[in-house]
């Protein structure tokens, strides 16, 4: 069994108009090749689903996203993602599910679990159910007749991932404290494509005690592209964290994204490495304390 | 005037509004917040659960800004976070963009909808967090800008609105000029206590609505070991910085 993917391949098996769920939190552990080589590519009219970071105000600013689902888009010590918010203040993003980060996760359990939808308390009271009238009530069936919101499931075409660690077959491990929801992700996606730090042989996995850090199952996954530093300039716990600089440079080039596409979009893995300053440099990024 | 530290006076009675919660998540997002909830763990409820911030429950808060050892107690994954708080067992302390008469809070964007005039966050966890457990706000600078006439632009977290079929929990408000809460007549914004040197006219000519100004003290100011605490938690004291130096 070989899962290993070339970028190309990647992007070869995406289509117009798919449904495309990012795993990752904000700044931390997005799957930013893989961002990279949508931005590259002549894909179109994307459904994006994210806790969103760079990996949202790229491809807002590529005009890649017909539609965002999302809880928030934030790159972390920057509160406010630039190249988002100019999408939303021009206009450019109309088509937006803005929804709790709760019943985000709810949405994408549900679909993992191959259910209509999950019932939840949230919502209530708040503009979110106002602004998604796609979101329907119910009421329990039991006793209790409690007014519930029936969140429903948030199918993804594809799940984008990035993990520390992977072999072909699709064995992944996520060595950072917090794994996010990227397990939901993977199960509520018929395809998942995991970019990894590095890909090894399965014996070098680290064995049973490492298993812990398989946070979900090769089942899941359609594909490991081998991506050292590819969360860039994202945090991946513990191999690197973010990239301050890059992140302000990036927040800063909002008005004349063509400049930055030129330089960090518009080029290969290796030509990004050295654009950025090296993957050493990538490497060595000391990890943020919050 | 008396002499006294506005982020000092700010933390001391955040801190306080955890007092009596027992063995709960408190969380303070954003700096004054958790250096309230870190004291408040310090001086009054010992039981309290903070984090560092990230991941980790912690033992024992740290000093911010500076390198620092983590007194690691338990886990605190996003995941975990709302597990923990969807069974009520929180108490947060937030700073939203906008708050209404109705203590609705927005962190989304203002103005229009579909085109706002200032995206903000999105409401994040608001609207969860806000009908599953406690919260309590710090604004550092109380004007009609965050405390606007009418409602709030994105309803983020559910108010005290009659029709709701949930209510909210809401602790305290704690500003730059006051104490108050929304448990006056028909859960009214209520002023409990003006910092020293502040006229109640500034704090009905800075709020976008009524505010019940029928009974209040003046703010306590911190006592002595509380200050000890918060100079040892912020030595660098970014803390000053929040009221603009």
């Amino acid at each position: 069994m070989n899962k290993v993917h070339t970028l190309d391949q990647f992007i070869a098996q995406l289509e117009d108009g798919m449904t495309i769920g990012i795993g990752g939190w904000g700044a931390r552990r997005k799957p930013m090749d893989l961002v990279r080589a949508i931005c590259r590519s002549p894909l179109k009219d994307l459904t994006i689903v994210s806790y969103g970071g760079p990996d949202v105000g790229l491809l807002c600013s590529e005009g890649k996203i017909k539609e965002l689902v999302f809880g928030f888009v934030s790159l972390d010590l920057i509160p406010l993602e630039a190249h988002f918010r100019q999408a939303r203040q021009n206009g450019n993003l109309k088509n937006i599910t803005e929804l709790d980060e709760g019943m985000l996760q709810w949405g994408l359990r549900a679909a993992a679990m191959r259910l209509p939808f999950l019932p939840t308390k949230i919502g209530f009271g708040t503009d979110i159910l106002k602004h998604n009238s796609h979101i329907k009530t119910i009421t329990s069936p039991y006793s209790d007749k409690q007014e519930l919101v029936a969140m429903p499931a948030i199918p993804l075409d594809a799940a984008l991932i990035h993990v520390n660690k992977a072999d072909k077959k699709g064995n992944t491990q996520i060595f950072g404290p917090d794994p996010f929801f990227d397990d939901l992700f993977a199960r509520a996606a018929t395809n998942t494509f995991v970019s990894s730090e590095k890909i090894v042989d399965t014996d070098q996995l680290g064995g049973e005690q490492m298993a812990i850090f398989n946070r979900f199952e090769r089942n899941f996954v359609t594909g490991v592209i081998e991506c050292p530093g590819g969360a860039h300039p994202t945090s991946c716990a513990p191999d690197y964290g973010f990239d301050l600089e890059h992140l302000k440079n990036y927040s800063a080039q909002v008005e004349n994204y063509a400049e930055y596409k030129k330089d960090f979009i518009d080029v290969n893995p290796s030509a990004y490495h050295e654009a950025v300053g090296g993957l050493q440099k990538i490497l060595s990024i000391s990890l943020p304390r919050f | 005037m008396e002499n006294f530290k506005l982020a000092d006076l700010c933390i001391s009675q955040a801190a306080k509004v955890w007092v009596d919660d027992g063995e709960i998540l408190a969380t303070g997002i954003g700096l004054i917040p958790r250096l309230a909830a870190y004291l408040s763990k310090m001086a009054f409820n010992e039981a309290l659960m903070v984090t560092d911030g990230e991941t980790y429950l912690i033992d024992e808060p740290f000093p911010l800004g500076v390198d620092r050892t983590l007194k690691v107690e338990g886990y605190m994954s996003y995941s975990r976070v709302f597990e923990n708080l969807w069974g009520g067992a929180r108490h947060a302390m937030v700073t939203p963009t906008q708050i209404d008469m109705y203590a609705q809070m927005n962190i989304s964007c203002i103005g229009d909808y579909e085109m706002p005039k200032v995206q903000l966050l999105g409401s994040r966890g608001f609207p969860g967090n806000s009908i599953s457990h406690k919260n309590s706000v710090f604004i550092p600078v109380h004007s009609k800008k965050s405390f606007v006439e009418g409602e709030v632009h994105m309803v983020s977290s559910l108010g005290y609105k009659e029709d709701n079929l949930y209510a909210p929990e809401i602790g305290k408000v704690i500003t730059n000029l006051g104490v108050f809460d929304f448990n006056g007549d028909n859960h009214a914004f209520r002023l409990l206590s003006v910092h020293p040197g502040v006229e109640v006219q500034a704090i009905e000519e800075s709020t976008g609505f009524a505010v019940d100004t029928s009974q209040f003290t003046e703010t306590e100011l911190p006592s002595p070991q509380e200050i000890e605490i918060i100079e040892y938690l912020d030595p660098k004291g970014m803390r000053h910085n929040i009221f603009g130096g």
